[in-house]
């Protein structure tokens, strides 16, 4: 492989290395950062580029802005899936490593000891596809593939201070610095050619207990970064200068002040900015508008709504911000009030559509609470709602402005509250996607049932997650779901055999192809058009979004399964 | 916010519920006492415990002269103070830095509320400060709150004829309050595991019935057993004589036919209402 390279990486950093091992990180920063004004202007990916539609590699989380996943790649078919073949298979260990000897990563930083026991991670995001390399995130973890082959590159390994480990969502591309969240929430740049470190930066309080998992996404020279929290804290979505790592602006998605939107939502202002909203799922960006149009998370106390009576703005609810300003546009509301841990963090898809015979710049949510909305994307004028999770029970009915009405009979209640869904809801952040040939929008359908107790007596209700217990007592099925964007009607829908279904996310092609995880092993392969199975290999469950990209002129697949990626190929 | 898990909680039998009139213990009464704390999750669970003679000092002068704002259990008290467990002032506190000046000197909140400064040393400040620190590593998972004494609670409010008269209807069928189900509501302790394991159709999955299914091949021979594993590419099931037999599957061929005695419980689950739920639970309990 590359062992005399790394070798050679390994002894040039080991000066770099002590210094941060000493304290003298600023020196460390000092001594890097002219490399990253020259690597500028050398060039690297240029973030304009990636207003380009998903084309043949695979640059930013979503491919490219939309969040369509909608690859125009053509090379396979409806007509030749049937003979994809494996073109390579890499395995990454994506627990602690060694830190010293031959096997250890080739740049090791982070501000823990190293001893936290991370686990063993899957692999739930989205690698970026550029040039002769492919990133790929865990947990902590960072690696440089090769993309002919899947060998190794670099690898760079985060000593974490603690936190859930969880999932790690991606990294983003910025001319020729890859940037990345860690779990215990610093932003880390690295030069994408070698792994070294640039700079790192606190973008949350560890302390208050925040913990990341986001892909941040480059939208010029800004860098769109989120966070998550269990706990009852604010959330807030945030723009750092990707060369510097310098805050930009903090858009809170809870009022933090008396005179803020949305207050008169919350009972207190105290409720209000312990309220959650957490943005920890990559949004889309349309460029006529300059909007970053992203999906906050359930307000807190998750189950107990009781201290935070009122619709909990800005909380489960669709925002597009200004990306240049941070200010809010407009915002519709997913999930007011929600009490089951029920996030409307899902990534939302642009479409530029037809509603009633006039052209449409739309945004469309499949949202974790069963209900499917399409909204207009420059006006937040609501569109749209529907209920695509079959047997979602929990709202009393549709408000004039298009939110479901939460019934407060199916909170949490001491008898038990029969619920649908469960707690990770009919979807969640595995990615849907839109296919502009079919007009379908494409997403896993969970229709579990919890019996749902309240064991917080305490009238000022619970704090975080706690105060419930659940249980899960059955399915209504799962299934793969085409829904058209103008109706919210279910086009066609794979319902998956007894146990499937569950935590694969989805692409889509220009060849008429809709590629998933079926949750019994298999990595499938639909027609787009009407779902007919076309393609399927068992190389277990699929635990992030299939991706594709064309090398050396032939269209290659990308999937991970667990610790393992497989690379497809159509030859 | 959390993310989508395959583990869910199984049977919980009793619940613990943290009452306003129940104090933290000072010192002790951490989860997972005997856990590496640098392993727990969050600074505020990972602080190595402190001096129990300070606590319990700062426990007791707590009591005096912050309970009556921020509560016994420090989720904040009648008089209006804030939860100290959530507190971002408080969670980013690590020597008493935050804390010390507030609880001396007072502060005014943004929304006109405010905290008077209180007549307290130094030396007793941080003995409070300990007192805080100690209660905030007790902390239960995701956000939750320390976890109080195990309370029973009866979740029973059912009309157990009316209950009777549902399972007449729908589940006589299959069961029998003087077959299957004698005796069921003493079996089963607790009216809560009783109405999980009913509604879910048993307590483990071991304790259902098995899967049936028959597999008819194209030259029409039949296959029957119990099934092992299905998707939408194969069907494995082991037969009678416990040979394991696996088909491929194409769309309708071979022809699969699955027999779930538990399919009955799932299409009602969409049917019930909270108070049919509510009612056989109240009328299985009596069948002892």
């Amino acid at each position: 492989m590359t062992s005399k390279l790394r070798l050679k990486i390994r002894g040039a950093t080991d000066l770099a290395s002590r210094l941060r091992v000493t304290g003298l990180v600023l020196t460390a920063a000092l001594v890097v950062l002219p490399v990253g004004s020259r690597a500028q202007e050398r060039g690297g990916l240029d973030p304009a580029s990636l207003l380009e539609p998903l084309g043949e590699s695979w640059p930013t989380y979503s491919g490219d802005y939309s969040g369509r996943r909608y690859s125009g790649l053509t090379q396979v078919t409806t007509d030749n899936v049937s003979r994809l073949t494996l073109a390579w298979t890499r395995q990454l260990d994506t627990g602690t490593p060694a830190l010293e000897g031959a096997n250890a990563p080739t740049f090791i930083g982070g501000e823990g000891t190293g001893e936290f026991p991370i686990g063993t991670q899957r692999i739930k995001g989205s690698l970026l596809q550029v040039d002769d390399l492919l990133y790929v995130t865990a947990p902590d973890h960072v690696w440089a593939l090769d993309v002919r082959d899947g060998g190794e590159r670099w690898h760079y390994f985060w000593k974490t201070r603690g936190g859930p480990h969880i999932g790690n969502r991606g990294a983003a591309l910025w001319r020729d610095s890859l940037i990345f969240e860690t779990v215990d929430n610093y932003l880390v740049s690295l030069d994408a050619r070698t792994g070294e470190e640039r700079w790192h930066t606190e973008i949350a309080s560890f302390e208050e207990q925040y913990f990341s998992t986001m892909a941040p996404i480059v939208v010029g020279d800004h860098l769109l970064v989120g966070t998550g929290n269990d706990l009852d804290a604010p959330g807030f979505l945030q723009s750092f200068d990707p060369a510097t790592g310098a805050l930009r602006w903090k858009f809170y998605t809870v009022p933090m002040s008396p005179d803020d939107p949305g207050i008169d939502t919350w009972p207190t202002l105290d409720a209000a900015r312990h309220g959650g909203g957490q943005v920890w799922v990559p949004g889309a960006y349309d460029p006529e508008t300059n909007y970053y149009i992203f999906g906050t998370g359930n307000p807190t106390p998750g189950y107990t709504g009781i201290a935070r009576l009122g619709d909990n703005l800005f909380t489960c609810t669709l925002i597009a911000v200004d990306v240049d300003t941070g200010e809010m546009a407009w915002y519709f509301q997913t999930s007011p009030h929600d009490t089951h841990d029920w996030d409307s963090a899902q990534t939302p898809i642009l479409i530029d559509g037809v509603i009633d015979g006039v052209p449409r710049k739309l945004v469309s949510t499949a949202a974790r609470n069963g209900y499917f909305f399409t909204l207009d994307r420059v006006t937040g004028e609501h569109i749209v709602t529907t209920r695509y999770g079959a047997t979602s029970n929990w709202a009393s009915h549709i408000r004039e402005n298009g939110s479901p009405n939460p019934h407060p009979a199916k909170e949490a209640i001491i008898p038990g509250a029969l619920v649908s869904p469960v707690e990770g809801g009919v979807a969640n952040w595995q990615p849907p996607a839109f296919n502009p040939d079919t007009g379908l929008f494409y997403t896993q359908e969970n229709n579990g049932f919890n019996l749902l107790y309240l064991t917080e007596l305490d009238p000022r209700g619970s704090m975080g997650l706690g105060g419930k217990d659940r249980i899960t007592v059955g399915s209504g099925g799962n299934a793969l779901s085409a829904i058209d964007y103008r109706t919210g009607e279910t086009v066609w829908r794979h319902a998956w055999p007894i146990g499937g279904g569950g935590g694969a996310g989805v692409l889509t092609t220009a060849g008429g192809l809709v590629f998933t995880g079926d949750g019994s092993g298999n990595f499938v392969a639909f027609d787009a058009a009407d779902g007919e199975l076309l393609w399927h290999t068992r190389i277990g469950n699929i635990s992030n979004a299939p991706q594709t990209y064309l090398i050396d002129g032939r269209q290659h697949v990308l999937v991970a399964s667990g610790q393992r990626l497989f690379a497809f190929v159509m030859y | 916010m959390r993310a989508f898990t395959c583990v869910e909680v199984i049977l919980v039998v009793c619940v613990a519920a943290h009452l306003a009139a129940q104090a933290p213990q000072a010192g002790g009464g951490a989860p997972q006492a005997d856990q590496d704390r640098s392993q727990r999750l969050y600074p505020a669970l990972q602080r190595p415990p402190g001096d129990p003679e300070l606590i319990a000092r700062g426990q007791a002068l707590y009591g005096i002269n912050c309970r009556a704002c921020h509560g016994l259990d420090l989720r904040g008290g009648d008089l209006g103070g804030p939860n100290l467990l959530r507190s971002q002032l408080v969670l980013r506190d690590r020597q008493g830095e935050e804390m010390l000046p507030v609880i001396r000197d007072g502060q005014s909140g943004a929304d006109g509320s405010g905290m008077p400064p209180q007549p307290l040393s130094d030396a007793d400040i941080r003995a409070v400060v300990e007192y805080i620190h100690d209660v905030l590593s007790t902390a239960s998972r995701q956000g939750g709150p320390p976890a109080g004494d195990e309370v029973e609670i009866d979740i029973l409010v059912g009309d157990a004829a009316a209950g009777q008269t549902y399972f007449a209807a729908k589940c006589a069928s299959c069961h029998s309050p003087t077959g299957d189900l004698q005796g069921i509501g003493a079996r089963i302790p607790g009216a809560q595991q009783l109405q999980n394991t009913w509604v879910r159709g048993g307590a483990r999955n071991a304790d259902r019935p098995p899967i049936t299914v028959t597999v008819t091949q194209s030259s029409g021979e039949r296959v029957v057993g119990q099934l092992e594993r299905l998707n939408d590419f194969l069907i494995v099931l082991t037969e009678a004589d416990g040979r394991h037999r696996s088909f491929s599957r194409h769309g309708d061929t071979p022809l699969v036919e699955v027999d779930d005695p538990m399919a009955t419980h799932r299409e009602l689950l969409p049917l019930y209402t909270d108070m049919d739920i509510h009612n056989v639970t109240a009328y299985l309990v009596t069948l002892q």
